[in-house]
């Protein structure tokens, strides 16, 4: 758990500098080698290594708009997600998808940049599992604001009815985008959004990885043990803005100061010293995490980008005829022709 | 400057040129949206505005930028995420005779609320045989440019247009974008307004030369269903809209270089849409090229020259048509820049619809 904490957080740290490289001194979203949004998730990375420290590789992962942190926990490959943050063709997606939409099948991880979105295909997942007799299960990541949207509601009924493996996890940040939670729910306890569907709810009131895992072994024990589907929130602290750019003029310092003062990753280190691990060792593993992390990065900005036309590539696995031929689908020039032709009967 | 109607009258000859009109100040097109927003507010206190961080964020892409403080939160609301719910809430207060204006952040999230979209909001007049009416506008931020793949860089014009029973408007400069917003908060129909992000003049987002014009003061509208000459020209007729509009403009510029006159048509709305304008200028030119950055298939490119041939066909010497080649928008810079139009790709239509006149003859 501390290594993919300290992971994700640097992992970040380092995306969030080279995502600001070319876009100074007026913040432009679509200059530097990293365009486009960029949600990062310090603070909350407890969450996500709490519950995927009990995951298989078989085991499937639905994440949101806000994914780093939970892909790492999966253990989705390091390099080839760098590689597709920037765009490039040995990319997760081939340079597709980029930071919301990466796909790593190997690792049981996908994620969608529309809200509570992630939900159903996670139940698709549990479904499958169940269908074949397999003790794989499905979790769904979402955020508190995510938790309004019809999506979420008719995925857990459907994973309740259906009995089927899947856990659902909110991460808590308090906020979404610039919407704090109280003004757009009355019931500051997610996770009693299960009672509804007469399933377990648990909520972990604390980003304490420990507490997390905990809960999280419970629910996707559960699962794994064919007892259907549970819900579980945790407290998490969104220590930036909600995007890189978010000028954050609707957030109350004390909360961006409460936010940035509570680290989860101090809080696991300080149990794991209790717990007698040596200050070295923790050491050496923010160490080589740091590394990893640093050889993703370079490796990923060495690699090519693709080509224009890679764009008309991959839009069906089994193209029909015609669609993805060498020449764009929009070829400038035949086709005025044949209009031409054939209106020119008069 | 008041007037109620001020058609700008294809006298300009190019891009970001000043209006007819003597008008001392430049807002950005965003600027001009919310200022008919909050003048139809005041005027009329059944008239709110509902949307994600629309409140104290002031719009993702400042479409409300300022309201709140006039406002307060019960005119501008801030919703949990939940579009089929404010969506439809927005229908339902529509038909209660409110004049609600509800933002869908992005275009691509339509898919989580389209029932409530085009089985309400659009049919529920027809279906009642008009004993209801659904005068609501549904704001939404379209388009890429920046690299945010294909959840979030739709245009989907189309989409919205195909399905009957919506108006659906498209400006392209802070001065239409005014005259717009003020006919679809007053129209008693539902209006689907949709702005590019890249014409919004936020910050982080750089706008090209263009959609900040000159804006007067007043309000005025600028009916539906009226296409705007935005260049005069002799050879060829370019018809696009939003962002197109400015990269056709700067093809013009390009092509007339090169001695060639090419005539910049902004349809402005797509429901109603102004086949006439388009006609009467294919007549003169006798070339046709429409531009936009919907999928190509099934859209607007396909409707307009099907609109003129049905009409026209013997004016009709050459057609192109430049749109987004049928991929969802691929994430990485070189692939993006491959399927979205530029002016290069409006200028290269251009040359070869008319390089077609020569080869026919
Ligand atoms: C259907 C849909 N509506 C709106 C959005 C825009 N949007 C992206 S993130 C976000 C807030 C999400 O908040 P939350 O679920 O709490 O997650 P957080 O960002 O805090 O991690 C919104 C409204 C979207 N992507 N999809």
């Amino acid at each position: 758990m501390f290594e993919d904490m300290v992971t994700a957080r640097y992992y970040e740290e380092r995306l969030q500098e080279e995502y600001l490289e070319g876009k100074q001194p007026a913040f432009d979203i679509s200059a530097g080698p990293i365009p486009g949004e960029l949600h990062l998730a310090a603070g909350q990375e407890a969450a996500a290594a709490g519950v995927c420290r009990h995951l298989r590789d078989d085991d499937t992962v639905t994440a949101p708009h806000r994914p780093h942190h939970v892909a790492i926990a999966k253990g989705v490959d390091l390099k080839r997600m760098t590689a597709e943050i920037f765009g490039r063709e040995t990319g997760l997606c081939g340079g597709k998808g980029g930071h919301m939409h990466l796909f790593d099948p190997d690792a049981g991880f996908a994620c969608s940049g529309i809200i509570a979105e992630g939900c159903p295909p996670a139940v698709g997942a549990g479904l499958a599992a169940s269908k074949r007799n397999e003790d794989s299960v499905a979790v769904a990541f979402l955020g508190e604001g995510a938790i309004s949207q019809g999506g979420f509601f008719e995925s857990l009924n459907l994973a309740a009815v259906r009995e089927l493996p899947v856990v659902f996890v909110i991460e808590d940040n308090d906020w979404a985008i610039s919407m704090p939670k109280e003004r757009v729910s009355d019931v500051a306890d997610g996770s009693r959004r299960a009672e509804g569907f007469d399933m377990p709810g648990t909520r972990v009131d604390s980003d304490d990885a420990v507490a997390v895992s905990e809960a999280a072994k419970e629910a996707i024990g559960r699962a794994r043990d064919r007892n259907g589907p549970s819900l579980l929130e945790v407290q998490v602290h969104r220590r930036m803005g909600h995007f890189m750019g978010d000028p954050q003029t609707y957030r109350p310092e004390a909360d961006q100061e409460a936010a940035a003062d509570r680290d989860s990753i101090e809080r696991l280190a300080a149990e794991l010293r209790r717990r007698g691990v040596e200050d070295e060792t923790l050491e050496s593993i923010r160490e080589d995490a740091h590394e990893r992390v640093d050889e993703a990065i370079e490796w990923a900005k060495d690699q090519p980008e693709p080509s224009p036309e890679d764009a008309y590539e991959d839009v069906f696995a089994n193209p029909p005829s015609g669609v993805t031929d060498e020449e764009p689908a929009y070829d400038l020039g035949t086709d005025a022709r044949a209009g031409v032709e054939s209106g020119g009967d008069d | 400057m008041a007037e109620s109607e001020p058609e700008q009258e294809p006298e300009a000859e190019t891009a970001g040129d000043a209006e007819p009109q003597v008008v001392e100040r430049d807002l950005t097109m965003s600027r001009a949206m919310v200022e008919a927003i909050a003048h139809e507010m005041r005027e009329d206190e059944e008239v709110f505005y509902m949307g994600e961080d629309v409140a104290d964020y002031g719009g993702i892409f400042d479409s409300t930028e300022g309201l709140l403080e006039e406002f307060g939160h019960d005119r501008i609301m801030d919703v949990p995420i939940s579009e089929t719910a404010y969506i439809g809430a927005a229908v339902g207060a529509a038909q209660e005779g409110m004049r609600p204006i509800a933002e869908l952040m992005f275009v691509d999230f339509f898919g989580v609320c389209m029932d409530q979209i085009y089985n309400q909001m659009a049919k529920n007049t027809y279906m009642s045989g008009a004993s209801v009416s659904v005068p609501m506008v549904l704001t939404t931020a379209v388009g890429g440019t920046y690299n945010d793949a294909a959840q979030h860089s739709q245009t989907l014009y189309g989409t919205f247009a195909h399905l009957p029973g919506m108006k659906v408007v498209v400006p392209s400069t802070a001065y239409d974008a005014k005259g717009l917003m003020h006919n679809a908060i007053r129209d008693d129909d539902p209006v689907v307004y949709m702005f590019h992000k890249r014409l919004m003049g936020i910050g982080w987002m750089p706008a090209p030369d263009g959609p900040k014009t000159p804006v007067p003061e007043e309000a005025y509208t600028i009916p539906f269903g009226s296409a705007d000459v935005k260049r005069e020209g002799e050879d060829v007729t370019v018809v696009t809209l939003g962002l197109h509009v400015h990269r056709a403009l700067e093809a013009a510029a390009e092509l007339a270089d090169d001695g060639i006159d090419a005539e910049v048509i902004d349809l402005r709305t797509l429901v109603p849409l102004d086949t006439e304008t388009v006609r009467e200028s294919v007549a003169k030119t006798g070339h046709l090229v429409v531009v936009d950055e919907d999928y190509r298939s099934y859209g607007v490119t396909g409707e307009i020259i099907a609109s003129v041939a049905e009409d026209r066909l013997a004016d009709l010497e050459g057609v192109e048509r430049v749109a987004v080649p049928d991929v969802p928008l691929p994430y990485s810079r070189p692939m993006e820049n491959e399927v979205i139009p530029g002016a290069e790709d409006v200028a290269a239509a251009v040359r070869s619809v008319r390089s077609t006149e020569s080869g026919a003859e």
